[in-house]
């Protein structure tokens, strides 16, 4: 199991790493939300949002310190589960483990 | 895949959150039905929240030159059903509304039907189909986050396209344009979250079969 999701993360790693080494000269690899909206400006020139976002990060470095907790947040939880899980089978297998505590 | 603040007409807004609402609040009401009836479930519940957290932070470069983000819902809609996956998106978008000026609170109801709703249903059918007709638990799950997560930026798409329509081309010319933006972008990033979600699911069917086994994950199948 633990070599076929190697293969698995592999393939992932070339999904993202390809598109970088392909396109290196030429793409910035901007947001396609942010394609999305130069497309609207481009269908109705002069749109302007009529609601502003409640809080904006005030530079992308505190923007990427947000993603980063969002995605630290999300992973610690996961890793906290399969610790918790893998912990709780391995006590099951050799109780004088969980004895001893 | 997220529509910004203030980039929807209000009728459109609230025609969003109109259709978006009921399925929340049913899935509010099968959080704890679910959490009652298997307690058991509740971390694995939290766990799947939590994929969908790491995998909508996750900007990924594709074939196209620009950048974009999975959803992580197939995870979730497969072990917990779609309306479930509902709120939980709708506690993502909402944390991203709120703190990344990334969606916001008007359009709130548009992200949520477009990854909390389409997305996670289109997975569970794909989830519960394929099997069904003979396919692998592994291939459906691959299957299932994959186009869950197309089918999400396909309906991005349209209501953008709906609320932009072209000059020329009309809604149909505006929903080309859009999709030429999103769906493609996310074709190579749909199979990334395909092959990340059967990672994940791989070690649930290593060591939380006892979970799985109380949501009917493996479908009657020896896995």
């Amino acid at each position: 199991m633990m070599k076929r999701n190697l293969w698995l993360l592999l393939g992932v790693i070339v999904l993202a790493v390809g598109p970088l080494m392909f396109h290196s000269e030429t793409a910035k690899f901007g947001g396609s939300d942010d394609q999305a909206s130069a497309l609207i400006s481009n269908i109705k020139p002069g749109y302007q949002r009529w609601v502003q976002p409640v809080w904006t990060p005030p530079s992308s470095e505190i923007e990427s310190l947000i993603f980063a907790l969002q995605a630290a947040l999300g992973a610690g939880l996961l890793g906290y589960y399969f610790g918790r899980k893998r912990g709780l089978i391995e006590a099951k297998d050799a109780p004088e483990i969980r004895a001893s505590h | 895949m997220h529509i910004m603040e203030g980039y929807l007409p209000a009728t459109h807004c609230l025609a969003w959150g109109a259709a978006s609402a009921p399925f929340v609040i049913a899935g509010g009401l099968r959080v704890k039905k679910v959490v009652r009836e298997h307690p058991e479930v509740k971390l694995l519940l939290a766990a799947s929240g939590a994929f969908v957290f790491v995998l909508s932070a996750l900007k990924l470069p594709s074939v196209t030159g620009s950048s974009s983000h999975p959803t992580g819902t197939g995870l979730a809609a497969s072990l917990f059903g779609p309306t479930i996956t509902s709120v939980l998106s709708a506690i993502v978008l909402l944390f991203q509304a709120l703190l990344l000026a990334h969606g916001g609170l008007t359009t709130l109801g548009a992200n949520i039907f477009s990854m909390g709703i389409v997305g996670p249903f289109v997975a569970y059918g794909l989830y519960r189909g394929l099997p069904a007709v003979g396919f692998s638990i592994p291939l459906a799950i691959f299957a299932a986050a994959t186009f869950g997560d197309l089918s999400t930026y396909v309906v991005t798409s349209l209501q953008l396209a709906l609320a932009f329509p072209d000059p020329v081309g009309g809604v149909i010319g505006a929903a080309v344009k859009f999709l030429g933006i999103f769906a493609i972008t996310q074709v190579p990033l749909a199979i990334s979250e395909g092959l990340l979600t059967v990672i994940v699911w791989n070690l649930l069917a290593k060591y939380s079969r006892e979970e799985l086994t109380s949501l009917g994950a493996f479908q009657g199948r020896a896995v």
